[in-house]
């Protein structure tokens, strides 16, 4: 700003935010030019995605100021975010599927007739072909989004977020020459653009940013991918635990110094794991595939063992879990439980071979939240507490009781679990397993949204699993966690086992360059 | 009796009751206060049903024309001359699978509840018009009456089955792990499935335990006729909704309790009867009762909303 030279479209300062126990973003700062293509980097959690969320409006900022063109802006709602140039291409497409590609683009914001109101199809079909030239898409305005690939529907969402107002520009359009895409666009966030796109895709999108930034127009661009890092982006952030790690030029980091800013980080985090001698085969996998998420994963888990599985968003790690677990049916492969192989039609099946799946989502998959704690505990169990279907009065008080002491789980047996902590509820659905004698369990990030010393407890009681002869698959996007507390660690890459990493060879460095889909 | 929301609806059942004493010497009489609830019990047996599928997350629209069918197959099998225990199984037997029938279409054909209890309720319906062209079914031999007009003291016989259907059923959803399970499929379904539940066959009983309640009520009501009709049991779904909804339980599923199903039928049985009095006429009844239902609910959501926060 000195100088006289032109400031940076965008800059966010010293951006703070908190969820109830986490510091998600601590004093990070970000500055995008103009028609820059800016990466951003950093592993799941680093805290990219809160950031862009703060920027769009999802999200309110604790703390920090946010400055376009170096004026200062308050973003408050999607709407303020929207008014100052600001759109957002989230992972989840928003479309309505049954209507047609130009409906969708205009959607909210449709030409219509003076009188009497009706659609004005012929300038709404115009208008969107006039974009979807503008931005090089080839596409019928006319066809239902549903009956687009998934590219074309990106394609859908990004010419969405690009349209001018068809109102705005309906008064200038006897001019003729009015321009579809919008001029008010100056920042726009695509997060992971190509994780479902083709190569030949990939290429047309890309073509599509070149346009964009030669108009002014600055692109954000978070991707797992490093290949895309060095041909489209210009300027690199890397994010690490919500913290900002460095900025700089594309030109002057190579793809291991980019890998080792994302993962090193001081580990002052130790873990209390236990080492115990390692048993017998209690679980092999041979050949698991589910078409189209899973191919050919085969591992298995011995007594005293933890498994570490790790990989990015979208990997396949939950699928596996549930695939063993049989809550997801499978297309091929085989599971073996202590050698015998076993087919499992329901989750009732893979309990009663002793498997317990602690699942990601513990409000969505893990409890009852209207039940009360022993009752959630107890769930599982009903046909050893009740053989004919009668529950005694204090039945299930008496198994939830010395479970929820062990693990100290701060609430009285009669409490609905709705009103627990995240450490507690988690504490819950892990007391679900331990009432039961289950030697196999799965533990899908077992640790997330939990405070520091649910952590350590929720640790501990693995150590104690282990130490009884029970054999646990840790699924966790916590590296340190995973390096903390596994023996070994599989590393998933789109749907496969790419690498298998001893306890003594796992690095943070080999696990994310493997997850990263990169030789290990 | 712990969520302090049912003594909510039982200080309404309460409150009501009291004005309706100021208002009109009628109400309070022992003859009275036994007649509304002999006049609420058929309603409160199809409610009971209601209440296990709504607890379970569901709804059934088809109550009211089981209850039609059931009456009609109970009225044609005495007519020929079957014996009484007879009759009553075949007219159970046939409620209940007409639930199970929509159970099996929910659970396993993924449909959903509101669509499938559609569809039965007018075939339940027609069914039932087709088997009698239409026409009343009557002429039982007399002591099938008694269980319409008999009395044990000074109580009716219907109020006798309905404190059974009452106690019964408390039972079954308190200490049994059926019970459990309704409570759980409607709070979480997915959860409960992980925790190795058989989701499909207890949500196909829930439905089996209401097209049992309405052939139940269906009894009752054709022995208080002493008649069968095929026009039988009209908006009975909507006046069990009511009454289970006032009593406390949530359209969500997972939440709410029978107690206060049979709280909700009482009020909506007092109105009517209070109203009825009053004089008032039956178009201003309509009003008033809609207007309790949404009241009662809005309370309900706004008592929920302070609890949850």
């Amino acid at each position: 700003m000195s100088d006289g030279a032109r400031p940076p479209a965008l800059q966010m300062r010293g951006i703070r935010k908190t969820f109830p126990g986490v510091v998600a973003l601590d004093a990070v700062d970000l500055t995008v030019e103009a028609g820059d293509v800016h990466m951003l980097l950093g592993e799941n959690g680093a805290g990219k995605s809160t950031l862009m969320k703060i920027l769009g409006g999802a999200y309110r900022k604790d703390a920090g100021e946010i400055l376009l063109n170096g004026v200062p802006v308050e973003i408050s709602s999607p709407r303020d975010a929207r008014n100052l140039g600001i759109r957002i291409i989230y992972q989840e497409l928003n479309l309505v599927p049954h209507l047609s590609a130009g409906e969708n683009i205009f959607l909210g914001d449709l030409p219509t007739r003076r009188f009497p109101g009706a659609i004005d199809w012929s300038a709404l079909h115009d208008r969107t072909a006039r974009l979807l030239t503008d931005l090089g898409m080839t596409l019928d305005p006319r066809a239902p989004v549903g009956s687009l690939g998934l590219a074309q529907r990106q394609m859908v969402e990004i010419a969405k977020a690009l349209a001018a107002s068809a109102k705005a520009s309906a008064s200038q359009a006897a001019a003729d020459d009015a321009v579809p895409v919008s001029r008010q666009v100056k920042i726009l966030v695509m997060d992971e653009p190509t994780s479902a796109l083709t190569s030949k895709e990939v290429t047309q999108l890309f073509a599509l940013i070149e346009r964009l930034t030669a108009r002014g127009v600055s692109i954000i661009y978070i991707t797992h991918r490093l290949d895309e890092v060095f041909r489209i982006g210009r300027h690199i952030t890397v994010m690490r635990d919500g913290r900002h790690v460095t900025t700089t030029p594309v030109g002057s980091v190579s793809v291991p110094e980019l890998v080792r800013l994302m993962a090193n980080r001081d580990l002052s985090d130790h873990f209390p794991k236990q080492r115990v001698e390692r048993g017998a085969e209690l679980l092999r996998v041979e050949g698991l595939t589910v078409r189209g998420v899973l191919s050919d994963i085969s591992f298995s888990l011995h007594a005293g063992e933890v498994l570490g599985i790790s990989g990015l968003l979208g990997a396949g790690r939950t699928e596996l879990a549930r695939a063993v677990a049989g809550a997801d049916p499978f297309d091929e492969g085989r599971l073996l439980v202590a050698g015998a192989e076993k087919r499992f039609h329901s989750p009732a099946d893979a309990i009663a071979h002793g498997i317990g799946l602690l699942p990601e989502d513990r409000k969505a998959q893990g409890l009852v939240p209207g039940l009360n704690v022993a009752r959630n505990i107890a769930l599982p169990h009903g046909r050893r507490l009740a053989p004919f279907g009668v529950l005694s009065r204090r039945c299930e008080a008496e198994m939830a009781g010395p479970v929820s002491r062990e693990l100290r789980v701060k609430a009285t047996a009669t409490q609905a679990v709705r009103q627990l902590s995240g450490g507690n509820q988690q504490k819950v659905v892990l007391g679900k397993w331990l009432a039961g004698d289950g030697r196999i369990f799965i533990f899908d990030e077992p640790t997330r949204g939990v405070d520091v010393g649910a952590k350590v407890e929720i640790y501990n009681l693995m150590n104690r699993l282990t130490a009884g002869g029970a054999g646990i698959i840790m699924i966790s996007s916590e590296l340190p966690e995973l390096l903390g507390m596994s023996d070994r660690i599989l590393v998933m890459h789109r749907g496969r086992i790419h690498a298998e990493l001893a306890g003594a060879e796992a690095t943070e460095e080999r696990v994310l360059s493997a997850a990263l889909g990169l030789a290990s | 009796m712990r969520d302090p929301r049912q003594f909510g609806t039982l200080i309404g059942l309460v409150l009501l009751s009291a004005a309706l004493w100021i208002l009109t010497p009628h109400f309070l009489t022992v003859s009275n206060l036994v007649n509304v609830v002999e006049q609420t019990s058929i309603n409160a047996i199809v409610a009971v049903g209601m209440t296990f599928v709504i607890l379970s997350g569901g709804i059934d629209l088809s109550v009211g024309s089981i209850v039609a069918l059931a009456g009609v197959v109970l009225g044609t099998s005495l007519q020929a001359g079957h014996p009484l225990t007879v009759a009553l199984s075949l007219a159970l037997a046939a409620g209940t699978a007409c639930g199970l029938g929509n159970g099996a279409l929910i659970s396993w054909g993924g449909l959903p509840p509101f669509i499938v209890t559609l569809g039965t309720m007018s075939i339940a319906r027609g069914a039932a018009l087709l088997f009698t062209e239409g026409r009343p079914v009557s002429g039982f031999a007399a002591s099938f009456r008694t269980l319409a007009i008999g009395r044990v003291g000074f109580v009716p016989a219907p109020v006798i089955a309905m404190a059974i259907v009452y106690a019964a059923s408390h039972f079954v959803l308190t200490r049994t792990t059926f019970g459990r399970y309704v409570y759980a499929i409607g709070g979480n379904e997915e959860a409960t499935r992980l925790s190795g539940v058989a989701v499909r066959f207890h949500k196909t009983m829930v439905y089996g335990v209401s097209g049992l309640m309405s052939a139940m009520a269906a009894v009752l009501l054709t022995a208080r006729l002493n008649s069968a009709q095929p026009i039988a049991g009209i908006n009975y779904e909507l006046d069990a909704i009511a009454a289970t909804v006032i009593g406390g339980t949530s359209l969500m599923g997972g939440e709410g309790t029978l107690g206060g199903t049979l709280v909700g039928a009482l009020i909506m049985g007092v109105l009517r009867n209070g109203l009825n009095l009053l004089g008032v006429s039956s178009f201003l009844q309509q009003i008033v009762i809609g207007g309790v239902i949404v009241v009662a609910v809005l309370l309900d959501t706004v008592l929920k909303r302070k609890n949850r926060t």
